[in-house]
């Protein structure tokens, strides 16, 4: 299929490659549609992938097996991630910084960076640069000699180190469900359902968060994706539509 | 929200606080301690925005340390309140640390002393103090119940009042405090008061 865009030019026509063989130079400007059934579709598709992320919400919690954090993940090495609610430019470019410092850490020392050093290295960088509009809330999660670790960080320099955090426009939405359902003792797969119901519930509710809710697990061998769902096909598998029940049925009339 | 309060007693100084960490209407977690030992005799508590709090208090703190390590005797409690004042007044016509700081101490010679700072940089010897919106609650608390020479055990039954009055009025009040003492024996944690599992 070809969409014809002469109406369009004024001048100039649009020529194809010169090794283009088949392209015939008379022919009126235009280009290729992709090849499928439904345009429309397509081209929603195509925005949805490349679409900025606006709201966010992000959870990261420790329980017995390791830590677990969901959604808009920085990898920052393979021991260490980082969520990312708030400005993603800042965000990502000062986790990138942060992967960078811990990266020198580790040549200069011979050892991996600790969770507690590495997220005070971020919070005191957003801490010199505060009131300067930075806009980054974020959770170091990660496990180091000491175990797992986890802390808050924000650009207005706070730092809190905790057993679970939700950062993000959704974030009270997420809390409900996952300070419901937490425990300390949980395996692998309660934990990973918990976070994924949380960011779900919180992606249902705030209207600006929304997405793929992707749930991570750091253990003592580095992290793992666990999955990535789209959060409008989980709401189709918590809650499947049900058929209504009709009101009223048309009854034969009796002859 | 935001509550430090403090007393003088018969040979030790009490400070109390709350312990939550609050963003907007979220309390990110409800047992951030907000009174640090800053040496083996002094306890600061300390109520202000929450990076002010940790880099200004970690900062007093290893300079504290360092005149230690380099003079070989610690700083008395007076001058340890004098060094943060300079330091919050210098501060205060550059960038501002917005933080309220009770300095809890005791020394050989002189006792148990109590120094009220504030994010201007006012420095007061005072034998009771409160910051925050618990103080209007534990001010005049500690103003009807309060005496000299108080004993230990007095002293954390009036604390114990205003942590009461405080959650039976405020409208903002934290769930959870921490009560630190400092004496003759060191700085140390006494006791918390939870109403909420610390999340």
């Amino acid at each position: 299929m070809k969409l014809d865009t002469s109406g369009l030019e004024s001048f100039a026509p649009h020529r194809g490659d010169l090794d283009d063989i088949s392209c015939d130079l008379s022919a009126p400007p235009s280009f290729d549609l992709p090849g499928c059934d439904d345009f429309d579709g397509f081209q929603k598709k195509a925005i949805q992938m490349v679409k900025p992320a606006k709201g966010t919400t992000t959870l990261a919690f420790i329980f017995k097996e390791a830590s677990q954090t969901v959604k808009k993940v920085i990898e920052i090495n393979p021991y260490m991630l980082g969520t990312m609610a708030g400005g993603a430019a800042d965000c990502q470019f000062w986790h990138r910084n942060l992967g960078i410092k811990c990266r020198l850490h580790e040549l200069a020392n011979k050892r991996r960076i600790s969770v507690t050093g590495a997220s005070k290295l971020l919070a005191n960088i957003l801490y010199s640069y505060r009131g300067m509009g930075l806009s980054v809330g974020t959770m170091i999660a990660g496990w180091d000699e000491t175990g797992p670790g986890l802390y808050y960080v924000d650009s207005e320099g706070g730092r809190l180190k905790g057993k679970r955090f939700s950062v993000g426009s959704g974030s009270p939405y997420a809390y409900g469900v996952l300070d419901s359902g937490y425990q300390y003792e949980m395996s692998i797969e309660e934990a990973a359902e918990l976070a994924r119901r949380a960011i779900y519930h919180a992606t249902f509710r705030d209207g600006a968060s929304g997405g793929v809710a992707s749930v991570y697990y750091v253990g003592p061998d580095g992290w793992k994706k666990l999955s990535g769902d789209d959060v409008g096909e989980l709401h189709y598998k918590y809650y499947p539509v049900v058929a209504p029940p009709a009101e009223q049925e048309m009854a034969e009339a009796a002859a | 929200m935001e509550c430090v309060f403090g007393l003088v007693g018969d040979g030790f100084v009490v400070i109390a606080s709350d312990t939550s960490a609050v963003h907007s209407i979220l309390v990110h977690k409800s047992n951030e301690d907000k009174v640090m030992i800053l040496d083996s005799h002094k306890l600061l508590g300390v109520s202000g925005e929450a990076g002010d709090r940790a880099q200004f208090t970690e900062y007093i703190q290893k300079n504290v340390h360092l005149y230690q390590f380099r003079n070989g005797i610690p700083l008395t409690t007076a001058a340890a309140a004098n060094f943060t004042r300079g330091e919050l007044a210098t501060a205060l016509r550059k960038n501002p640390y917005f933080v309220n700081i009770l300095l809890a101490g005791y020394d050989k010679d002189i006792g148990p002393s109590l120094y009220y700072v504030d994010y201007i940089a006012t420095l007061h010897k005072v034998d009771k103090g409160a910051f925050g919106y618990g103080s209007y609650f534990a001010l005049s608390m500690m103003d009807r119940h309060y005496h000299s020479g108080m004993s230990l055990s007095d002293a954390v039954d009036l604390v114990d009042k205003c942590i009461a009055e405080i959650r039976t009025r405020l409208v903002v009040a934290p769930p959870n405090f921490v009560i630190k003492v400092v004496d003759k024996d060191g700085a140390r944690e006494f006791a918390w008061r939870e109403s909420i599992s610390s999340a």
